[in-house]
């Protein structure tokens, strides 16, 4: 007999679990941190044998840091612009239309993320050596706009589904054309997920490894910068010093993403 | 018409394209739908077709130049028993890195959707999303120095007196090695943890769907809430499951820094792709490697499919 007043009590068992992963997920990042001060720069020893501050000073002082960090962030942003159009369009689309293909077509928005990355940036390289094309800027955007649009598609449809057609509905019987109704109801409405989805789509692009590394070249964003960085037998807390660094920068956009989607559960003018 | 605009100004541009747009809502399907369609064919398309293509050349053995004539001399080189073992040891550390994802995400999901408070939700909330959104790479660094034989793991391990179970795990053959941080276990360990969150929140958003109607109705009908559970809840979840399973499947699957880092010396599919492309500079090898995971994939994803996973997604 439950009573629907105030929340069920999980059993220890759920809760303990479900902790269990919460901390499994978390712990290793404190270790990044606490890497970031040990003296130690040769290997991973544990506890550290001492604490020191020196390795910022040591990290923001190598301009190619900041060089990788520049292109990382002039790549995500591009990026983030080209899928944010692409994917809103997308999820317009799919979102009001039925038409022949239309499995085929979702398949084909999500496949960039359903394959394996090898196989997205495997294909691009392939593609690059058959065009003729070197590795630039733009072949490092191209690889990752492909897999962020889908990001944004996920959170423009999943709001659109979640709006009231009422609303579009009594907007054009109260005499707004189609752009006025998009432009004064349905983009209101759209746009914190359009932020949302943006942010995670700039960070995806920001944190991606795999797929760059085929597209690169010779070209440093910041993963690759790490990945260099990781092979180096000296000066290893540079590393997570970089490491925070990145960690700093996506945490605000994530945070922010989930802000603007939370209560997204009960849209105004939605039903139920 | 006419009797209509007399009063009014006439229609703006804007309007009457507005009509235009109304009266043919294919046109307007179209507009919308041209732009993505083009990149995703042009650009994903005509890469994974290049590297079909790839796939039929050859490398010339003296030269080491490509010949771009077909031939299916470079999928020889697949099946070879080498070849074959990779694909397998791949594909089957794939499926476990799976079934224990979905293993330890479940029950956090579970807690999350149905018994966390809206503070309590926002905490977890946040702690799935940190590890996805930290730096990929960081992350896999984070257990390197871990998994190491000097590291905290062994450290632990040592101090709660476990030292001779560790030893005799990894004296096990195939899954040991010198430390944790050489052996299978440890790149197990590794997908797991990177690929968790993928699996936490499509369960989640599936188990946050199941109405609350639903399982109160369950239980008035006499369910005992553990059959509500077996009954109700877990096949309502089992979209939300297919489609986490997709990302750890298929993620593990093309993953080739993670064994690079933390693992054995065995190759994974991912590692010998790379080191064809680059290295080795044999194009068409690497790209014949590539086309296994897609026609895995192609496999997994009918079969989620069935299972209602994009709708999950």
């Amino acid at each position: 007999m439950r009573s629907d007043t105030g929340r069920a009590k999980a059993g220890w068992g759920l809760t303990a679990a479900a902790w269990f992963g919460v901390l499994f997920l978390n712990v290793p990042i404190l270790f990044i941190i606490l890497y970031c001060f040990t003296t130690d720069d040769r290997s991973y020893s544990f506890p550290p044998p001492g604490l020191t501050t020196r390795w910022f000073g040591v990290a923001l002082a190598r301009d190619d840091l900041w060089a990788a960090l520049g292109l990382s962030l002039r790549v995500a942003f591009i990026s983030m612009l080209i899928a944010l159009v692409l994917g809103t369009l997308a999820a317009a689309a799919m979102f009001r239309f039925r038409f022949f293909g239309k499995e085929t077509v979702t398949l084909l928005i999500l496949l960039p993320i359903a394959l394996p990355g090898i196989v997205t940036g495997m294909s691009l390289r392939a593609a690059f050596d058959l065009a003729n094309l070197p590795f630039s800027f733009w072949t490092l955007v191209l690889g990752h706009a492909t897999f962020c649009i889908v990001v944004v598609y996920n959170n423009v449809i999943a709001r659109l589904r979640r709006s009231s057609p009422a609303l579009v509905e009594a907007s054009m019987d109260l005499g707004a054309n189609s752009f006025q109704t998009f432009r004064h109801v349905i983009l209101p409405n759209l746009a914190t997920a359009l932020l949302a989805g943006g942010m995670l789509a700039f960070a995806l692009s920001f944190d991606e490894i795999i797929v760059t590394t085929f597209t690169a070249g010779n070209q440093n964003t910041l993963p690759i910068f790490i990945l260099k960085e990781l092979s180096r037998p000296h000066n290893r807390p540079v590393t997570n010093v970089a490491a925070v660094m990145v960690m700093v920068i996506t945490f605000g956009p994530i945070l922010l993403a989930y802000y603007l989607t939370r209560d997204t559960q009960d849209t105004a003018g939605s039903g139920k | 018409m006419s009797s209509a605009s007399a009063s009014a100004a006439p229609p703006s541009l804007l309007h009457r394209l507005s009509t235009v747009l109304y009266v043919r809502p294919k046109l307007l399907l179209i507009l919308l739908l041209v732009p993505p369609l083009l990149w995703l064919g042009v650009i994903y398309l005509g890469s994974l077709f290049s590297l079909l293509v790839q796939s039929f050349f050859s490398v010339d053995d003296f030269t080491g130049k490509v010949v771009y004539s077909p031939t299916l001399a470079t999928y020889a080189g697949l099946f070879n028993e080498t070849s074959l073992g990779v694909i397998r040891r791949t594909a089957s550390t794939a499926a476990v890195v799976t079934l224990i994802c979905a293993a330890i995400a479940f029950p956090l999901a579970y807690y999350m959707a149905r018994y966390a408070g809206p503070r309590a939700k926002a905490v977890f909330y946040v702690a799935v999303m940190l590890p996805l959104w930290s730096n990929y790479l960081v992350r896999v660094y984070a257990w390197k120095l871990i998994l190491a034989k000097e590291g905290a793991l062994t450290w632990v391990l040592a101090h709660l007196g476990l030292e001779a179970p560790l030893d005799w795990v990894l004296t096990t053959p195939n899954i040991g090695g010198a430390s944790l941080g050489t052996s299978m276990i440890g790149t197990t360990v590794v997908f797991v943890y990177i690929w968790l969150p993928y699996m936490v929140l499509p369960i989640q958003a599936a188990l946050e769907r199941v109405p609350r109607s639903l399982i109160e109705a369950s239980s008035d009908l006499g369910a005992h809430p553990r059959e509500t559970f077996r009954r109700v809840i877990l096949p309502l979840s089992i979209p939300g499951v297919a489609a986490g399973s997709i990302f750890t499947f298929s993620l593990t699957l093309g993953d080739y820094i993670i064994p690079n880092l933390v693992g054995s010396s065995r190759p994974f599919l991912g590692q010998l792709v790379y080191q064809y492309q680059g290295t080795a500079s044999n194009l068409p090898l690497a790209a014949a490697f590539a086309v296994v995971p897609i026609v895995i994939m192609a496999i997994y994803l009918s079969a989620a499919k069935r299972l209602g996973a994009f709708d999950a997604l």
